[in-house]
Formats: C-alpha cells, sequence, structure tokens
C-alpha cells in the first residue's frame, strides 16, 4: 500500500480527494499488487461477492411481493411464482442462489485449508470469514422458513429446539424465539425481519474481511511470502479482474443451469405442502449445505452434547490459525498433511451424505466414525502433523522455479532456511 | 507503587458512572428483548376444552393447544398392563405410570418429542408407544423415552376432566 500518495490529476479530483479521499481508495483496489500465480480457487471471492449482490437485490424484489404472515405467507409465495412478473424468475435465482452461495464458499473454505490461507498474518481475516460463514447459515436457514411450507415450518421447530438444549434457560430461550409456545405467526415476522437484516450485516464483515486481506496481501499457491509490489505480483485491474470474470462466466453457467432446468433439485417436494403444526413429514432433513452438522448432531445419542458437538464442529474452524501448528502454508510443500487434507474432504462429503439418509443402522455407525474423524483431523492430527512433518524446500521466489529451471535450485538452500519461511 | 494504587475521587466518579451507564442502557434495551416474548393475545390461548365422549379405547387424537399438539389416548387393557410392569430402573426417565395417568384409561400429553420438537407417529417403534421419526426416538405406551437421543419423557400438561366427556388442558 505505497500508493497513498495518489494525487488525481483533475483540479475538482483533487479538490474532492482532499475531501474524501475515495479516489485514493479507487486507485489502491486498482493497483493492488496482487500475486502472479493464483490460480482459479482464488477467484470464488469475486464469486461470493456476486452472490451476495445477487441475493439481496433478488430479496430486496421479493420482500416487495412476499407477505410475512402465517396465514398468507405460503400463497403468497404462491403469488409470486404465478402472477407476479417474472416472479418465477426472481424467486428461482433467490433460492438456487442460496445454494450456490453456498457451493462457492465450501470451495473458498476449502481452497483456505490446502494452502494455509488461515495461517499468519491472516488469522483475522480468517476469523471474519468463520462470522461471515456463520451468518450466512443463520440467513439462509431463516430464509426457508419464509415460505411457511412444511419443510419450513419443521425445519425452524428442529432448528429453535437445539436451544432448549441449554441447561435451565433452554426453555424460556426458545420460547422467547418464538414469542409463542410454538413456532407461529411471531416467529415467522421475526424471522423475516432477520432475514432482510442479515445480508446486510454480512456485507458490512465483507469489508472488513477484504480490508484485512488488503493488509498483508493475497496468500498465493506458493504459500510464500513476497515483496509487493514486485515481479512476483500483478495489478489487480486488469490481471485479477478479467480472471475473475471469466471465471464467474463459467460459474454463472451451472447457476443458470439450476434456474432454468432443475429449479426445485436442490429443495424438497414437502416444501409444496402448506405448514401443519400437527403433522411432522416422515423424512425430515435441512437443505444441502447443512447436512454435514446434521450428520454431527444426530450421531451424538445424546440431546445436549449432540448440540454442543455440532456448534463446535464449526466453531472449531475459528481456532484453525492456532491449531495447526505447521509453519510451512501451501499443502504443496506438506506431502503428509495433502493427504489428509483430502481425507478430510471425503470425510465431509461422507457426513454430508449420511446426514441426509435415515439416522439408524449402518449409516449412524458411519456418522459417528466421520464426526470422531472430523474433530480428530483438528484436534489431533493437525497439532501433531505440524510438529513431525518433513516439508519440502520452498522456492524463495514466485519466478524463481520457473526462471531458475531445475538447475541450481535443489541444491542451493538448506532445509533449514526453507522451515524458516 | 503504592501511591497510584490508592482510590480517589475521579476513580470513584468513574466507576460510579460508568455503573450508571450500564444500567441505563439496561434498561433501555430491556423493552426492545421483552417484546420478543409471548403477547398477550398468545397467552390468552392458554386453555383448551375437548370432548372425548367418542374416542372409543385404543383410539387417540390430537388437539391443538397453544399452537402444539396434544395427544389425548384412551388406552386399552394391554396398553396399561404394558405400562405398569415397566420396572423404574430400566427407565431413561424414571415415572410410575400412576404419575403420568391419574386415571390410567386416558393419557393425556405434548405430542412434541422432546429431543428437537417433532411430532412422533402413533402406534410406532419398538415399545408399542410412538416413534419420533426426525432422529429415531422410541416412547413407550405410557410416553416415556425408552430408547433414542430424547432427554425426557412426553410432558403431561396441566389438564383437568371437567364431567366424565370433556378435558380442559391448559
Amino acid at each position: 500500500m505505497s500508493e497513498h500518495n495518489y494525487q488525481p490529476k483533475s483540479k475538482f479530483g483533487k479538490w474532492f480527494n482532499d475531501r474524501l479521499p475515495l479516489l485514493t481508495l479507487a486507485n489502491h483496489l486498482t493497483d493492488y499488487p496482487t500475486p502472479k500465480n493464483l490460480n482459479y480457487w482464488w477467484t470464488f471471492g469475486g464469486i461470493l461477492t456476486f452472490c451476495l449482490i445477487t441475493q439481496i437485490i433478488t430479496g430486496l424484489v421479493l420482500a416487495m411481493h412476499y407477505i410475512a404472515h402465517a396465514d398468507l405467507a405460503f400463497s403468497s409465495v404462491e403469488h409470486i411464482m404465478r402472477d407476479v412478473n417474472y416472479g418465477w424468475l426472481i424467486r428461482y435465482i433467490h433460492a438456487n442462489g442460496a445454494s450456490m452461495f453456498f457451493l462457492a464458499v465450501y470451495i473458498h473454505i476449502f481452497r483456505s485449508l490446502f494452502y494455509g490461507s488461515y495461517k499468519s498474518p491472516r488469522e483475522i481475516i480468517w476469523i471474519l470469514g468463520i462470522m461471515i460463514y456463520l451468518l450466512m447459515m443463520a440467513a439462509a436457514f431463516m430464509g426457508y422458513v419464509l415460505p411457511w411450507g412444511q419443510m419450513s415450518f419443521w425445519g425452524a421447530t428442529v432448528i429453535t429446539n437445539l436451544f432448549s438444549a441449554i441447561p435451565l434457560v433452554g426453555e424460556s430461550i426458545t420460547t422467547w424465539l418464538w414469542g409463542g409456545y410454538s413456532v407461529d405467526n411471531p416467529t415467522l415476522t421475526r424471522f423475516f425481519t432477520l432475514h432482510y437484516l442479515i445480508p446486510f450485516l454480512i456485507l458490512g464483515l465483507v469489508v472488513l474481511h477484504i480490508w484485512a486481506l488488503h493488509v498483508p496481501g493475497n496468500n498465493n499457491p506458493i504459500g510464500i511470502d513476497i515483496k509487493k509490489p514486485s515481479k512476483d505480483t500483478v495489478s489487480f485491474h486488469p490481471y485479477i479482474v478479467v480472471k475473475d470474470l471469466f471465471a464467474l462466466l463459467l460459474f454463472l453457467i451451472l447457476f443458470a443451469f439450476f434456474v432454468f432446468y432443475s429449479p426445485n433439485v436442490l429443495g424438497h417436494a414437502d416444501n409444496y405442502i402448506e405448514a401443519n403444526p400437527l403433522v411432522t413429514p416422515a423424512h425430515i432433513v435441512p437443505e444441502w449445505y447443512l447436512l454435514p452438522f446434521y450428520a454431527i448432531l444426530r450421531s451424538i445419542p445424546d440431546k445436549l452434547m449432540g448440540v454442543i458437538a455440532m456448534l463446535s464442529a464449526i466453531l472449531i474452524l475459528a481456532a484453525l490459525p492456532w491449531l495447526d501448528t505447521s509453519k510451512i502454508r501451501s499443502a504443496v510443500f506438506r506431502p503428509i498433511y495433502k493427504q489428509f487434507y483430502w481425507i478430510l474432504v471425503l470425510d465431509v462429503l461422507i457426513l454430508g451424505y449420511v446426514g441426509a439418509m435415515p439416522a439408524e443402522g449402518l449409516y449412524l455407525l458411519i456418522a459417528r466414525i466421520g464426526t470422531a474423524y472430523y474433530f480428530a483431523h483438528f484436534l489431533i492430527i493437525l497439532p501433531i502433523l505440524g510438529k513431525v512433518e518433513k516439508t519440502l524446500p520452498l522456492p524463495m521466489s514466485i519466478s524463481e522455479p520457473v526462471l531458475g529451471g531445475s538447475l541450481n535450485a535443489e541444491p542451493a538452500r538448506s532445509k533449514e532456511n526453507s522451515q524458516k519461511l | 507503587m503504592s501511591d497510584q494504587k490508592k482510590v480517589n475521587r475521579r476513580d470513584f466518579i468513574y466507576t460510579a458512572s460508568t455503573v450508571v451507564g450500564v444500567v441505563g442502557v439496561g434498561a433501555a434495551a430491556w423493552p426492545l428483548i421483552d417484546q420478543m416474548n409471548p403477547d398477550a393475545s398468545v397467552k390468552a390461548l392458554a386453555t383448551t376444552e375437548v370432548d372425548v365422549s367418542l374416542v372409543q379405547p385404543g383410539q387417540s387424537i390430537t388437539v391443538l393447544w397453544r399452537g402444539k399438539p396434544v395427544f389425548i389416548k384412551r388406552r386399552t387393557e394391554n396398553e396399561i398392563t404394558e405400562a405398569k410392569a415397566v420396572s423404574l430402573t430400566e427407565l431413561k426417565h424414571p415415572e410410575k405410570d400412576e404419575d403420568r395417568a391419574s386415571n390410567p384409561e386416558w393419557l393425556v400429553m405434548l405430542g412434541v418429542c422432546t429431543h428437537l420438537g417433532c411430532v412422533p407417529l402413533a402406534d410406532k417403534g419398538d415399545y408399542n408407544g410412538w416413534f419420533c421419526p426426525c432422529h429415531g426416538s422410541h416412547y413407550d405406551t405410557s410416553g416415556r423415552i425408552r430408547k433414542g437421543p430424547a432427554p425426557t419423557n412426553l410432558e403431561i400438561p396441566k389438564y383437568e376432566f371437567v364431567n366424565s366427556n370433556t378435558i380442559k388442558i391448559g
């Protein structure tokens, strides 16, 4: 951020910038030096920004037609689908947009896990990210309640009942959340209000997330510190902007496929039945993006412990920068970690799968093993691995492996100075 | 060192004004928090009277009370015997059947699983009572938890027989 002495060229620009340095900010964002070896896994930050803006705009439009009342919500959603001009399109973009948002955020998170982007000096970026993720889950959950279908109602009942596991005050807290003795109209109206609020909280956190990112600059696929600006960096505009836009176009193809060709495949048919407090659907499951945590909840045969395990599974991520004791960021130079990384990916996918299945027999056993492994990865494997793993030597710069070739790269460095980095 | 640690008038004023400020903010926040609790119109629906004259032994009806289903089950002789035969040591949440159903023929309880609030299905599960499809809790013919993640027995609401045909819940 050496460009803070930027001076606008025009007289008016200079006058304005002296009073509110917006042009300095714009110049910083344009010239922001970015590692030149960023791969396509790094484009999901931009994609996620697009997802958030899309959800806010489509949500704003839906709120013009939606009625947050237990007697009218269900039919107002059908009204949007059948009567409102392009209502079907806007609602399908919003509903599938939530899934696309989570798909992108999971790729973004697992990118961080692979390349060690959460490590010093980027812990705050990471923790802000976890906070955004938690708010996303809250927003998605409350949004799913609004159509007031069977899954909406029973999803809301199950999730709010999680709070009743808290000793002593649990019952009072659930009653307070509901505004009654069960999920009902007061619950719906407050969920609508909060569903409207949360995206703007997320937007605020996204600004902090990007601000915190711009202090140390981006991590990169080989995970070494680089000089900025230098031969190892390119300016954000046009290089990264164009790459991000291209990736966004590819992402939009998938997005459009869901919206136009299978808009309901990620939802549940039961949610097209209006909420009925007397009948629970036979097979109640959350949306796909919450399934791994749902599997963890169900794998523990005790109510309070199940809830604690589920919350810990998310919150443990916030402690990750301190649980992973390795100084080497990128898995490219951590041959053992790389294997555990892929086992973790597989473990989460398996948990997601069993989360969608009935909690009995073999599925329950798999869920228990998967849950145990999930926690073992963070609490046992990572702390120990960082101490015992023999890492590969790090290059001195991004350019080196390319320009230095294989002639002098390997023997020139000892193990020690690769560890120091 | 000891001079610096001495409490002087300014420290007292500083602490006292902070305390007053915190209490003031708390008092101002309370209405904003309490408005989310059940309002007067919700509380007004606190009792329901149910006519049970048409319920035959073995049958069960479900009524809505405070937005929640209430199961009113007229139990058969077999079901009552089965419920009474269970020894308390087998139970996760030990309660005698007599304490749950003062009139053994009629079992009145909230149809809300004590795990996460789903409605259990009648005449299902390993104990001939109720089974919750959400996370697999099994209840016996007295509505007591026998197997699965639910921590307690199905809750018995406050109720009374107004006459032999009418139950008042709440």
